[in-house]
């Protein structure tokens, strides 16, 4: 019973959470605000690739593979120290939060070219003839006929992508951004005790759960419909 | 173009820094094999676990799951290094980094493997049964060597992706090549040491993320 008590004093007590409710709750708006403007950007920069590369024109094809590659391969912290540390160098010194945003962004771009690459790849080419016979223009075709059958057969891997991005966002914490991760270690230091840390990590869990779920929803489904043909 | 050589790529540097990123980069291979082996095995275990369908497990194995899916690899590192010497349990940064990173894999494991075995259609359990086989021979025969085929994919990627994961390592200082390159870009004042951990870390991954791309365009094609 001691021995409960002295955890729960530990992990869950109410006095640190109250003073540090504060920080933790400005930490979640900046880890919103990152993940809000940094989604799309690596969301279009990826859709935009993954154009370019339908048009297969094969220069163009293997510099788009080598970007993909590339910065598929790179962890993204390694991209955020690079970017944050290595750049002031060349005189180039980005605060965190566009570091952080710049990083994620070609890590991310990276990962949605190659899912956007492979679900319009999948679209039998029948469906661009067909289009095309039927007087469509070419932008008509991509947006209208492409697209929205590429995006079907890509949705579970999009929407977990788009949950790692969100997830990522907290490496920003190790380059000084006061975000979720960065205010519970800041309060850590004030209080002593490991509340604010676990209580953030339960916000993370509130906050991303939902997410979590629909993303293993729709593999499942996915994964169902692949064993069935 | 000079003062880019001179800071990025300048030999001196790269030569006084390469042996303790080398020795950084063997970290972080022992990291990322051992993170694979803890987080493949002990998925795998989990998800034969839940076939057997016991109510109170099950619902630990599901709760398991969906906290190490759900939380960020940051944060469950730094939880483990950090949070708990409070409970008594103090571990080096090589064993807090492995198990932070082996419980995410774990989880999403289980639920690749998992989402493998539901995926077998009624019929093979049906048939194994009708053959005469016991709970455990359908299993171990029948249903998971389909069921881990289905899940390769899911798991490929999803294995890269935690084992660079053993970059975050540097913020619990595991002495790993990111983290060596740190430390050797101030003292050097000049960040070549960043560009030769960069060198490292796409020697290492590159590859991975090419066999992933064959794998899943062999998968697609057996479609």
């Amino acid at each position: 019973m001691e021995g409960l008590s002295l955890f729960l004093e530990n992990f869950a007590n109410w006095e640190s959470l109250v003073r540090v409710y504060p920080l933790l709750l400005q930490g979640l708006q900046l880890t919103i605000v990152l993940s809000v403007v940094t989604m799309p950007l690596a969301i279009l920069t990826g859709l935009a690739i993954a154009l370019m590369y339908s048009f297969h024109v094969r220069w163009l094809n293997v510099l788009l593979v080598i970007y993909i590659d590339l910065f598929r391969s790179f962890p993204v912290l390694v991209l955020l120290i690079l970017v944050f540390y290595g750049l002031p160098f060349l005189g180039l010194t980005l605060p965190s939060f566009a570091a952080a945003v710049l990083a994620i962004t070609l890590n991310n771009s990276g990962y949605y070219g190659e899912i956007f690459r492979a679900g319009i790849e999948s679209v039998p080419a029948g469906q661009r003839e067909a289009a095309k016979s039927l007087g469509l223009r070419p932008g008509h075709t991509v947006f209208l006929v492409v697209l929205p059958q590429a995006v079907r057969k890509v949705l579970a891997p999009l929407a977990s992508n788009s949950l790692e991005l969100v997830k990522t966002t907290s490496i920003a914490s190790l380059v000084g951004l006061p975000e979720l991760l960065r205010s519970a270690r800041v309060a850590l230091e004030q209080t002593y005790n490991p509340t604010p840390l676990m209580a953030a990590a339960l916000i993370y869990f509130i906050l991303l759960w939902p997410f979590a779920h629909l993303v293993a929803r729709l593999e499942r489904r996915m994964l169902a419909q692949a064993s069935a043909t | 173009m000079q003062q880019l050589v001179e800071n990025y790529f300048n030999l001196a540097i790269l030569s006084r820094s390469f042996p303790e990123l080398l020795r950084g980069f063997g970290v972080t291979v022992q990291v990322a094999i051992a993170t694979i082996v803890l987080g493949v095995g002990l998925g795998l275990v989990l998800a034969v676990t839940r076939a057997f369908a016991i109510k109170t497990v099950n619902a630990l194995i599901v709760v398991y799951v969906d906290l190490f899916r759900t939380l960020p690899q940051l944060v469950v590192i730094i939880c483990v290094y950090f949070a708990l010497p409070y409970a008594g349990i103090t571990l080096s940064p090589f064993a807090a980094t492995v198990l932070a990173l082996g419980a995410v894999l774990s989880a999403f494991a289980t639920e690749a493997f998992w989402a493998g075995i539901l995926a077998i259609p009624r019929g093979q359990w049906d048939a194994a049964h009708s053959l005469g086989l016991r709970f455990l021979p359908i299993i171990f025969k029948v249903i998971l060597p389909q069921a881990i085929r289905l899940a390769i994919p899911l798991l490929t990627n999803r294995a890269i992706a935690i084992t660079k994961g053993t970059a975050l390592g540097t913020a619990v200082s595991l002495p790993e090549v990111l983290g060596a390159a740190q430390s050797a870009t101030a003292i050097a004042a000049n960040p070549s040491p960043l560009t030769l951990a960069a060198a490292f870390y796409l020697l290492f991954f590159i590859p991975l993320v090419i066999a992933s791309r064959r794998l899943e365009a062999r998968y697609l094609v057996a479609r």
